[in-house]
């Protein structure tokens, strides 16, 4: 006879997380970036994000095909190569009440895509950016990206003679309002960072570690797993209350900087350098600078700003989405010509 | 002298001086840059417009902001040809640098209507000079000293004005309209226009021939330049998205679409039914048109040239994985920065294959201010209705200089947002494949983000995809959908604006242009015909892919004359593309190219030329 599988677990909005999955990796096994599609399916699921209602955004490279990876059953646009950050900005503006998922690279964002990197972050526009960020191009076979440091060594012996750039400390002074970085191989850190990143409004930048195991794993990377295992620095402890969550975490006061977030959910940060407050610009640019000479890594959330006016509040759009407005409302009627024609007359 | 062949000071038609001529010359106002003339040859040009006269203005500027010459010409003619004159008969000379070369430029028995301190007449002696001491009736009028170089321009139109017999009535009305509502503002400056009407009246009495007259040929015209037209089109086009980079002289596409949003797209409760970005620079201004397009939005940009070259990868991208957009292309002289305020057709080749690969694009090419609004708006119904990039070909000429319009019409269909599936579709069918030619005419359909069906989701990839949107390297799957992207430019030819055709059915001898081309071309035929007695078909082309109306007319004539403003021949060698081969012979070309609009007589005289006449 027969016996029926157990009824998969749903989320709050009643799926299972197998309707947030995606197409079959085609990346190398071990890669970072499997890891950090999988954590994203984790947070969607876990937050009950509809998949439908979720625009998968990314340029061109290793990390810009994961989106195939996750998620069939959102829209998503594979665009060229450091122009996601332009693409996205046109589909929010076209339909803002969207999530919105970019998923870049070191290459695609640090060094083709610098220029619309930097717009994108000064515009605060309601989405997720995540640089999956392994200091090597992977698909031309191995060379440095930007943001690989200095005197980081290739497999073929070259090192590294320039200081990477570090576009945590660059979102934060531009005007992203949730800068964080993460390490592919920390699930825990991972997931609650993307928790709350879905629950931001504004522009949520992440650098994420993630080692690339064909050309930047081996012994004199900084951004192979054992060199984030043995300097990865975490500055706060992440945990993520959703709104429906019905948790009460209770830490000793002075501990924790508790952050409100814009649906009601609570991010908590538990201080593990003392005094950092990752609502302080300054400060956390100044921090991640600093670390930047020390050789360390610096982790988890460096900036959190949840008041600012995002893109869409500065546009002053209307609530519906631009591109599904009636004709009624886009088309001004033939009074309106013809008032212009007499005025030109 | 900048203006070039300016200085031919051959008069077309010349008469004797002491016929009249009426409502038939050129004024050319000669300034500096920075200057704010351009409002006073706006009343101007809209004070011989208010007399019934047909007329045209150019504004020939330099690419800085202030202190370089500036020529402003003012066309008046019965026969309303708008196009460029090389000789201007009226001359209004203010700019002490260029005075000399101006005064030498005119035609014997032309006028020179100037600032008495530039002392023109050591220079000509065939000339009827007219001096007036602007500066100094300025001073009287004008006590405020920053206000002076704003109110001397009116005082010089109030002396042509009289001296050109322009109704004192029709300035102030046209004054009025132009001050609206700034009363004070009006008062100053029809003050001026009255004080160098007077002065002339007093002291200048008329010995030229040459006279504006009442006439009843604008009665229901309108004055627009091409960009404002095409940001017209595009408000009743529904845009809802707009990215831009600044480039003259595209800006003011921009510029007049803002303008007409901001009044007529707001909600009661205040907020904004469209989004305008100025972007950082036409990578991404063409990434955002893509992005709002493939979500849904009717989104454009306008540039010129040396955007159109920034936005190639692109627009590649938005040929290949079918995003609409609207691209407003604005040309000017290249290559590279080129002149960047003189007029050119270069583009054409350039945007008709804008990227790599296997690539090609619709490519609206309107011919007059009306076609600017009306291609607008076709562009975006195009773009949706064939899902990819659509290319609206305009130029500085017709961008930004002002023309006589028949009103524009409202447009008689509704919006075609092309085929998009809703999730009761997705019900109904069950799926799609989003580059799957199910209906045969090689257009699949597309969902939009946000579409509640777990079916709606594809992905979209500039990569190689086959035709349910899948990645692919299969050779059959990779030539499926690149044959499917040539069925439907094929079918586009159906589609897009035919060419518009004046023939009598007689002659053998066809001419094919385009765009701002056409206002030269017109009265180029009829100079043929007056001076040689030789009628010839014309066909305005107004789209590409072409239609097959234009492979017919080269079927039909003995030899076809391109005329275009380029100097590679670009319309004839996409036509050559495009033709049989036996056709491909048939075609000469006349070709204009040295940023200076268009005028009739340099194509009669290379028509005459290679014809042996």
């Amino acid at each position: 006879m027969a016996t029926t599988a157990p009824a998969p677990k749903l989320n709050h909005i009643g799926l299972p997380v197998l309707e947030y999955r995606g197409g079959k990796t085609t990346l190398c096994a071990g890669c970072g970036h499997n890891a950090i599609s999988e954590r994203i399916i984790d947070a969607m699921y876990q937050m009950g994000v509809e998949p439908e209602r979720v625009m998968k955004m990314s340029g061109i490279g290793c990390s810009s095909k994961s989106p195939a990876y996750f998620m069939a059953r959102a829209h998503a646009f594979n665009s060229v190569h450091g122009r996601m950050p332009s693409v996205s900005t046109g589909a929010i503006l076209a339909n803002h009440t969207m999530t919105t998922l970019g998923i870049s690279g070191d290459g695609d964002s640090a060094s083709i895509g610098m220029g619309q990197f930097v717009h994108m972050m000064r515009r605060n526009l309601p989405m997720i950016y995540i640089i999956e960020d392994n200091g090597v191009y992977g698909l031309t076979k191995g060379q440095f990206s930007a943001t690989a440091d200095l005197g980081s060594k290739l497999k073929t012996g070259v090192v590294n003679d320039l200081a990477g750039i570090d576009t945590c400390a660059l979102a934060i002074q531009l005007g992203a309002t949730f800068v964080g970085r993460s390490f592919s191989g920390d699930k825990k850190q991972l997931l609650q960072m993307l928790k709350a990143a879905i629950a931001h409004k504004g522009t949520v930048m992440l650098d994420v570690i993630s080692p690339c195991v064909t050309f930047n794993d081996h012994e004199g990377s900084t951004k192979s797993y054992k060199f984030m295992q043995d300097n990865d620095e975490p500055i706060n402890e992440v945990d993520f209350v959703a709104s429906f969550d019905d948790i009460e975490v209770d830490y000793g006061s002075g501990e924790v900087y508790e952050v409100e977030m814009h649906d009601g959910s609570n991010l908590r940060l538990r201080k593990l350098q003392e005094g950092y407050d990752p609502t302080d610009k300054a400060n956390a640019v100044r921090t991640l600078m600093e670390s930047q000479q020390n050789d360390e890594i610096l982790t988890g959330v460096f900036y959190i700003d949840t008041q600012k006016p995002t893109f869409i509040d500065l546009l002053n759009l209307v609530d519906e989405p631009l591109g599904q407005l009636p004709e009624s409302v886009t088309r001004p009627a033939k009074a309106t010509l013809d008032g212009l024609m007499a005025s030109l007359q | 002298m900048a203006t070039g062949d300016l200085a031919l000071g051959q008069l077309e038609g010349a008469t004797s001086v002491r016929e009249r001529v009426i409502n038939d010359f050129s004024i050319n106002v000669a300034t500096v840059n920075g200057s704010g003339s351009q409002s006073a040859n706006s009343v101007l040009l809209k004070s011989i417009f208010g007399m019934g006269v047909p007329v045209s203005g150019k504004n020939l500027f330099p690419s800085n902001i202030a202190g370089l010459p500036t020529w402003y010409t003012i066309r008046a003619s019965k026969d309303g040809y708008v196009a460029r004159k090389r000789a201007s008969e009226v001359l209004v000379a203010l700019n002490a640098d260029t005075a000399r070369e101006d005064a030498l430029a005119l035609p014997s028995g032309g006028v020179a209507i100037y600032e008495e301190k530039l002392d023109l007449k050591q220079y000509r002696e065939d000339v009827v000079f007219y001096p007036v001491p602007l500066d100094k009736i300025t001073a009287e009028i004008c006590p405020e000293a920053k206000l002076r170089k704003l109110v001397r321009n009116m005082v010089y139109v109030g002396a042509v004005a009289q001296l050109l017999r322009i109704d004192l009535s029709v300035v102030e009305s046209g004054l009025r309209k132009q001050f609206a509502k700034k009363v004070k503002v009006f008062e100053l400056n029809f003050g001026a226009v009255k004080a160098g009407f007077d002065y002339a009246a007093e002291n200048l009495p008329k010995q030229d021939q040459y006279f504006i007259e009442r006439a009843d040929q604008t009665k229901g015209k309108i004055i627009i330049d091409g960009n404002a037209a095409a940001g017209m089109g595009a408000v009743f086009a529904g845009v809802t998205v707009v990215a831009w980079y600044p480039i003259t002289p595209s800006t003011s596409v921009v510029e007049a679409t803002t303008d007409l949003l901001k009044k007529f797209r707001v909600t009661p409760e205040g907020k904004a039914t469209f989004a305008v970005v100025q972007a950082e620079d036409e990578l991404a201004a063409i990434g955002m048109v893509l992005g709002a397009g493939w979500a849904g939005a009717r989104s454009m940009t306008a540039t010129s040239g040396p955007g159109i070259s920034l936005m190639a990868e692109f627009a590649g991208l938005g040929y290949y994985a079918e995003i609409p957009g609207v691209i407003f292309d604005v040309q000017r002289t290249g290559p590279s920065t080129g002149m960047p305020t003189r007029t050119s057709q270069a583009d054409l080749l350039s945007v008709a294959f804008l990227s790599h690969g296997d690539t090609k694009h619709v490519v609206l090419l309107p011919g007059s201010v009306k076609e600017c609004f009306e291609l607008a708006y076709a562009a975006f119904d195009l773009a949706e209705r064939l899902q990819t990039p659509v290319f609206v070909l305009s130029d500085l000429d017709l961008g930004m200089n002002n023309w006589m319009s028949e009103v524009f019409e409202y447009p008689t269909t509704p919006l075609d947002r092309g085929k998009v599936l809703t999730a009761e579709d997705l019900d109904r069918l069950g799926g799609f494949a989003r580059y799957r030619d199910v209906d045969g005419d090689a257009i699949g359909w597309r969902t939009l983000p946000g579409t509640r069906h777990p079916k709606a989701a594809y992905f979209t990839r500039g990569s190689g995809h086959n035709d349910a949107a899948g990645y692919t390297e299969k050779p059959d799957e990779y030539i499926e959908v690149m044959e499917r992207l040539s069925r439907k430019f094929e079918n586009a030819r159906k589609l897009v604006p035919g060419p518009v055709t004046v023939k009598d059915g007689t002659s053998k001898i066809g001419v094919l242009a385009y765009g701002s081309t056409d206002f030269a071309m017109r009265e180029s035929l009829d100079q043929i015909k007056k001076e040689y007695g030789r009628s010839v078909d014309y066909m305005r082309i107004r789209a590409y892919p072409f239609a097959h109306e234009i492979h017919d007319f080269v079927a039909t004539h003995e030899r076809v004359y391109v005329v275009e403003q380029d100097r590679d021949a670009q319309l004839a060698s996409l036509l050559k593309l495009d033709l049989p081969a036996d056709q491909v012979v048939k075609l000469r070309s006349i070709l204009h190219y040295n940023g200076l609009p268009l005028d009739a007589r340099t194509i009669t005289e290379e028509f005459a030329t290679k014809e042996g006449l």
